[in-house]
């Protein structure tokens, strides 16, 4: 197993957002949360790198066991360094240039030389097609294009594991394809990934493995064959079937 | 007017710029560079919420801000010999002015250093930087942008505030002026003259404001 989370807790004043989730992810697994807006996916998922400071649960990361609710500094940085996230609002960095934004991790991060991070970094801009664009600034780019960018910077650091947190809920309806194909380029690659969405034909098929979440509770996780062709709970059958309404 | 006062006027032009170049400039340069250091060290403790250092800031900040510049180049010129503490006119200009005027820039840095957007700093992490590496290459940069007509602002007070430096007899442009007004008596045309070089020399630091603000813009374009 690469990565086992264990009844991770959180709660937001008196608000429970989180009440014991668990998963297990093993190499090469493409992972769809899904669920209603306010269901907790996204603490969820910020948790697993520390985005969050969960109230109590654990995570074992290859081999490396985590305590969710009070990690040391320097485990949280060694975890980080093989996990990856992307943003629902791509995030990349407003100051730098595409290159830089990709560079800069590499640099100051992982300390390689300025060279062999640009040959690294244009390497994975071509990955996701945007090696044309080395010396734009954020602004000027299309959300597509920015959460490509995105994508970019964490190909390029090599990681493990990726978390997607909700990454084309941000893009106009005519730019998703252009990041949702290079999702699905990384998963026939083998890449293992958390993607917190609400793309059903991505979860249908490209993933994997389907985590259903509301009300800060897991109502049903497995196979994502199974969890479309055929629900076991009420709760997800309702939640098919309103996608289905919608196709 | 007459010949007189232009002969007046003409003798002093030389003699002003020369103080004004000479003095009144590297005064405002070398306390901005002083008050700009203590903005950024001071917004920064802030910004990380660093204990104890935290509140001396504040403190530091309500103090300076609480009390009338020129008391506290008087405090410091006549008050502190009486402790021991005895300074040259010149750096006690400098020190007053950096740490008076870098009280509101911290703010002004504070300020625009949480204007950032906290998914800068959260995408910093997610990279492999540490919280220095994630202030000096993002969000101080972007602070710096956000900040630039305000410390432009400070810049310029600061220049114009210099000529408080006559009173601790600093022998600068305004007091120059008094000087030689002193013994020509012609204050409406010594004090406007003095006046136009202020004015000038303000004007040049607005010119060097607007192409400031065009560079910054490069990276920015409109703002989204």
């Amino acid at each position: 197993m690469m990565l086992e989370i264990k009844n991770v807790m959180k709660r937001f004043e008196d608000h429970v957002v989180l009440d014991g989730i668990s998963l297990d992810v093993e190499k090469g697994d493409v992972v769809a949360i899904l669920g209603p807006s306010g269901s907790g996916k996204t603490t969820f998922l910020r948790c697993l790198n520390f985005l969050e400071q969960a109230d109590s649960g654990e995570m074992i990361f290859e081999g490396t066991r985590y305590d969710l609710n009070k990690a040391k500094k320097s485990e949280i940085t060694a975890l980080r360094r093989k996990t990856a996230f992307v943003f629902q609002n791509y995030n990349l960095f407003l100051n730098k240039t595409v290159l830089e934004n990709v560079t800069l991790g590499l640099i100051l991060g992982s300390r390689i030389r300025k060279q062999e991070a640009n040959e690294i970094a244009i390497d994975a801009l071509r990955r996701v097609g945007m090696a044309d664009r080395l010396s734009s600034y954020p602004v000027q780019l299309s959300g597509g294009q920015q959460q490509r960018v995105a994508i970019a910077r964490v190909l390029a650091l090599k990681p493990d594991i990726i978390f997607f947190d909700e990454p084309t809920s941000a893009l106009d309806p005519e730019l998703i394809g252009e990041v949702l194909s290079v999702m699905r380029q990384l998963a026939e690659d083998g890449m293992t990934m958390l993607v917190v969405t609400h793309e059903m034909e991505f979860a249908r098929n490209v993933s994997n493995k389907v985590l259903f979440m509301e009300n800060a509770h897991v109502v049903e996780s497995g196979s994502s064959h199974e969890f479309f062709a055929n629900p076991k709970s009420e709760r997800s059958r309702e939640f098919v079937n309103s996608l289905a309404s919608f196709a | 007017m007459n010949g007189r006062l232009w002969g007046i006027l003409a003798d002093s032009f030389p003699k002003l710029l020369g103080y004004g170049i000479r003095v009144t400039v590297p005064l405002t340069i070398l306390s901005f560079l002083l008050a700009l250091v203590i903005s950024v060290i001071v917004a920064l403790i802030q910004y990380a919420d660093v204990k104890v250092l935290r509140q001396i800031c504040r403190f530091y900040i309500w103090v300076i801000r609480g009390t009338p510049l020129l008391v506290q180049l008087y405090l410091v010129i006549y008050g502190l010999p009486s402790i021991g503490i005895v300074l040259d006119a010149f750096p006690t200009a400098v020190l007053v002015f950096g740490f008076n005027e870098g009280a509101y820039m911290a703010e002004t840095m504070r300020g625009s250093m949480e204007s950032v957007s906290r998914g800068q700093v959260e995408a910093g992490y997610c990279v492999g930087l540490n919280f220095l590496q994630i202030m000096m290459h993002v969000v101080l940069p972007q602070a710096f942008r956000t900040a630039f007509p305000a410390l432009s602002n400070s810049l310029i007070s600061m220049l114009k505030g210099t000529s408080m430096a006559a009173t601790i007899t600093v022998m600068e442009m305004f007091r120059q002026a008094t000087v030689i007004n002193g013994r020509v008596y012609e204050s409406l045309g010594l004090y406007g003259e003095v006046a136009l070089i202020y004015l000038a020399f303000c004007t040049i630091l607005t010119a060097l404001q607007h192409w400031g603000e065009k560079k910054l813009a490069s990276y920015g374009g409109t703002r989204s």
